[in-house]
């Protein structure tokens, strides 16, 4: 081991670590540990990869359920969908690297995410992702969306995964630190679920993939801090992706898999060789010994530490059947990867590291995992706002205008100049790509399809953690009813500050608990996540994004939904009536960008009506009562209309009910709803009057391409659609 | 009718377009690795889209170079028939079977889109004879580098000689007419015997059911049987 003993308190301060975490360090070894050793404990106990302020909340969600397989705690998480199916999905963070260098660390972004899939033995078959970016007009937010759209669109295009549907949002609390979060799907036999322990002393350990360079070293604790204006410097910190390569290790390791040669296998991600190593040995509670000479690297003289902190891209560790070795070997000549014995499982308990002969690091894998810290950081509880006055909110200029004001607004407009840079079609399996409500990919080869969606609305989290929490849930459960599926399971995505400060803390727990009250309501459990904290620049924070990722299902694909209105056809409101639950304008859409009047109480989330209504939707789905649908969300009832009549290519004549404000009416973002189009209205009604579901009628679809309303107002869908389209691309500097 | 689909490590549509032949013929073609260095006798050879070796080269240049294109060449000197879809494209003009050069698309940003082609009547190509030239065929596409580009002396060749198969078109929008800034909105060209095809856009995601068009099946339906017969 190493003489150069000076290793002190200042190392581990520049790691990350806390003075008592480094006391800690110390106690747990005896001794005072080496560089590599140090890196080791600081990458294994950062908050990305030891949850060390969010566990004690995590632990509260809901993770068991009939349809679960797999929870939280392996790669990704695993749920059953019927005839021997499962579909493997997780949603992952790449925050800090896409601001540092918005291509690589978006595209990087997608490629870890994915490995965790394929890592579970499911071929992935579809990508979504979550997008926050600063004020559309900040100097900044073209370069980081231009960058980030083509580095998603590069990893996914070329390594053949469909980019099938996401979210963006523009807001100045992301000014200095965009949220780039991706989702990956896949689908596996439920019988052939690989995971991550190791067992079998004497097992050979198998590196397999790219070569390590120093790219990407200590991200892992990058990603757990804080930036300030110097974030540029850490540029070296982001990964560099090889999509080809991410291509070429997918399908040796699915090849491998079939071929029953895998007793473990896990992804190097975050913290690379480290954590994929302490993880593996410390699932099988056995230990692990690696010659580190055996590493392939693609640059020379690499230290223990640089080889066991570099976050280089398409890489995996696995522990393989020593009788099958041949045959791993020769299906990763095929593919021209590394295929390289680096070690064996042990029985001690420890982590071994050689290099040059002698003894570069020999640690106990228990503390690095078991013992890691875990803090009950204060929260204090977040202020609950007040409904703003209706008065306040409401502009007395015509419903057109404010429609048009609306759609053309940058949290609104059509997505077409992102979505188009991705492909969503390869696998030749997308039903509802990018723009619909929820995704709906086959699943090859049956009837079956899943439908897919990611949400969070940031502005009613920021005013009231625990409904915004409770609300993300709800939506995206809306948005995979709204295609005539069934609502599985979610992964969710925490973003926020530093939860160091109590009011950040607060702003976690409770929407941890809006999140669990949503899941455990609606029967969609949580099998898996990430925690992205310190996402904060210069002391600012950005506002909370507890992203939810939704996967349902349904069994017959063709009679999915759509959200093209067809002329001549009934439009209805589910959920709402002028009596009851409409009309909430309250830090809504309306409110942001017609009177400018941000915050205020979000609007309530009813968990109970949200399910009745969604049953109801499911139950009109099955007798084929629904030509078409759309859940209401942001921008109301009348913006959910437009965007259907745009993608019908139909207008429609409607009327609003006398003794409410059309605005508030046509605008308010009132949960639990939805706009379906029908042509058995009376059995519609007759259905949601014994159901005790509130139902509204709005008008008649027709190719007339106008939007009519009984007051005498009209608007052609080519004006509409104009607005739509080039709301982006107009708004975005170029 | 023997059908081979020609895989490299880095194709992406090599399922999707077996999927497709199979469910035109009823049969499932065979799936060729790049490496190996000889074709059994077939009818027609398809190399379908993806990143063949990741692309970071020029697309389609590394491809031009494994063992399975001899095989190929010698396939077209007998005059067999070879149908290339977007990197397959690709590959066939960087190993010479096709004239031009697909270049990055003009505004430099990957596009996948729905879009409009127009079959052009004058056309030699051997296997879209069947198909009506006076409609239009809605197929996606989906690539980066779909910009035909050729020297002036090379492009009025392929004009006069009837290589040009398909162009970009307006849609009923009248809209999206050149998505990539190719010349002369060429979308497919065939080689000087009708027997070769290179074409950008994706049939095998326009097989009805499902997908937003049928007209990929109406096309793939037109080079089977122009094969058969």
């Amino acid at each position: 081991m190493s003489k150069k003993a000076e290793i002190q308190y200042e190392n581990a301060a520049s790691m990350g670590l806390s003075e008592e975490e480094w006391h800690s360090v110390c106690s747990h070894l005896g001794r005072i540990p080496n560089l590599c050793e140090l890196g080791i404990f600081s990458a294994m106990w950062s908050e990305h990869c030891s949850y060390k302020s969010s566990k004690k909340w995590l632990r509260t969600l809901p993770t068991e359920g009939e349809c679960v397989i797999q929870g939280p705690g392996e790669n990704a998480g695993v749920i059953d969908i019927g005839d021997g199916l499962a579909v493997v999905f997780k949603i992952e963070s790449h925050n800090h690297p896409s601001f540092i260098e918005p291509y690589q660390g978006a595209a990087t972004g997608v490629g870890g995410i994915l490995r965790d899939v394929f890592t579970m033995g499911a071929r992935p078959i579809a990508l979504l992702n979550a997008l926050r970016f600063g004020q559309i007009d900040h100097k900044k937010t073209s370069h980081l969306i231009s960058g980030v759209t083509s580095g998603i669109g590069s990893y996914g295009n070329c390594i053949g995964i469909p980019t099938v549907g996401g979210e963006v949002e523009f807001d100045s609390s992301y000014n200095g630190n965009i949220l780039v979060n991706a989702m990956a799907v896949g689908l596996a036999h439920n019988d052939r679920i690989f995971y991550s322990a190791a067992s079998g002393a004497g097992n050979p350990v198998i590196y397999v993939g790219a070569k390590t360079g120093r790219d990407g070293i200590h991200g892992a604790t990058m990603a757990s801090a804080e930036f300030n204006n110097e974030a540029e410097l850490k540029r070296p910190t982001v990964q560099v992706g090889d999509p080809f390569k991410g291509k070429l290790l997918m399908e040796a390791c699915l090849e491998l898999m079939a071929a029953d040669a895998v007793i473990a296998i896990q992804d190097m991600g975050a913290a690379g060789l480290t954590s994929s190593s302490v993880e593996m040995a410390a699932k099988g509670r056995l230990g692990m010994e690696i010659d580190l000479d055996l590493v392939p690297t693609r640059e020379t003289n690499m230290t223990a530490y640089e080889i066991m902190l570099s976050e280089s891209q398409e890489r995996m560790l696995m522990v393989i059947d020593p009788n099958q070795a041949e045959i791993a070997q020769q299906i990763f000549n095929k593919w021209d990867l590394d295929f390289m014995p680096i070690g064996k499982v042990t029985e001690t308990d420890r982590l071994v590291l050689l290099k040059e002969g002698k003894v570069a690091c020999d640690i106990p894998i228990a503390p690095l995992v078991d013992n890691a810290p875990e803090y009950d950081r204060p929260h204090l509880s977040s202020e609950i706002q007040i409904a703003t006055n209706i008065n306040d909110i409401v502009q007395k200029i015509p419903i057109t205008e404010a429609l048009k004001k609306l759609v053309g607004s940058e949290d609104l407009c059509s997505r077409r100049w992102i979505y188009e840079q991705y492909d969503s079609q390869v696998m030749a399996d997308t039903i509802i790509g990018p723009g619909g409500d929820a995704a709906l990919v086959r699943v090859y080869g049956t009837n079956k399809a899943i439908a897919l969606t990611t949400d969070c609305t940031t502005r009613y989290v920021e005013a009231d953690p625990y409904s915004g929490g409770k609300q993300a849930v709800a939506e995206a459960y809306r948005n995979i009813i709204a295609v005539g599926a069934t609502p599985l399971a979610v992964t969710n995505n925490l973003n926020f500050g530093n939860p160091e400060k109590p009011e950040i803390m607060a702003q976690l727990v409770e929407s941890v608990a809006g999140i669990k009250d949503a899941c455990i309501q609606l029967s969609t459990p949580v099998v898996s996540g990430n925690v992205s904290l310190y996402n904060e620049t210069e002391g600012k924070a950005i506002k909370p994004c507890p992203v939810i990722g939704m996967v349902g299902v349904m069994d017959d694909w063709e009679k999915s939904g759509t959200i093209a209105l067809p002329s001549d056809n009934d439009i209805v409101i589910i959920g709402q009536n002028e009596k009851n639950n409409s009309g909430w304008l309250s830090n809504s859409t309306y409110a942001k960008f017609i009177s400018k009047k941000l915050g205020g109480a979000p609007p309530l989330v009813d968990l109970n009506s949200e399910l009745k209504t969604g049953k109801f939707i499911l139950d009109c789905y099955h007798n084929d009562l629904i030509n078409a649908a759309h859940d209401i969300s942001d921008g109301g009832m009348l913006v959910a209309l437009t965007e259907m009549m745009l993608a019908g290519n139909n207008g429609a004549e409607i009327i609003h009910p006398k003794g409410v404000d059309p605005h508030c009416w046509f605008f308010g973002e009132n949960q639990s709803s939805y706009i379906i189009a029908t042509t058995k209205l009376k059995e519609v009604m007759k259905r949601s009057e014994n159901a005790n579901i509130p139902l509204s009628y709005l008008g008649r679809s027709s190719s007339a391409q106008e939007l009519k309303i009984s007051n005498g107002d009209i608007i052609s869908l080519k004006e509409l659609q104009n607005i739509y389209e080039t709301g982006l691309t107009k708004q975005l500097p170029q | 009718m023997r059908i081979a689909i020609i895989v490299f490590p880095g194709s992406n549509c090599d399922r999707d377009m077996m999927v497709a032949v199979e469910s035109l013929t009823g049969r499932r073609p065979a799936l060729i690795w790049h490496k190996q260095n000889n074709l059994n006798p077939i009818d027609l050879a398809i190399i379908p889209g993806g990143f063949s070796f990741g692309d970071y080269l020029r697309c389609g240049a590394l491809a031009a170079h494994s063992p399975i294109m001899n095989a190929l060449h010698d396939h077209a000197a007998r005059g067999g028939a070879i149908l290339g879809i977007c990197n397959g494209f690709q590959i066939l003009t960087e190993s010479g079977m096709l004239p031009g050069f697909l270049a990055r698309n003009q505004e430099l940003k990957f596009i996948c889109k729905q879009i409009t082609l127009s079959v052009n009547g004058a056309t030699s190509c051997a296997l879209t004879a069947s198909l009506d030239h006076k409609e239009t065929l809605q197929i996606p596409i989906a690539h980066n580098e779909g910009n035909f580009f050729a020297d002036s002396e090379t492009l009025n060749s392929i004009e006069s000689n009837g290589q040009v198969v398909l162009r970009y078109t307006s849609d009923k929008y009248a809209t999206s007419t050149n998505p990539n800034g190719s010349l002369n909105n060429i979308a497919a060209i065939c080689s000087l015997n009708g027997k070769i095809l290179g074409m950008m856009p994706h049939p095998e995601r326009a097989m009805g059911k499902g997908h937003e068009s049928a007209d990929g099946r109406k096309l793939l339906h037109s080079i089977f049987e122009a094969i058969i017969t």
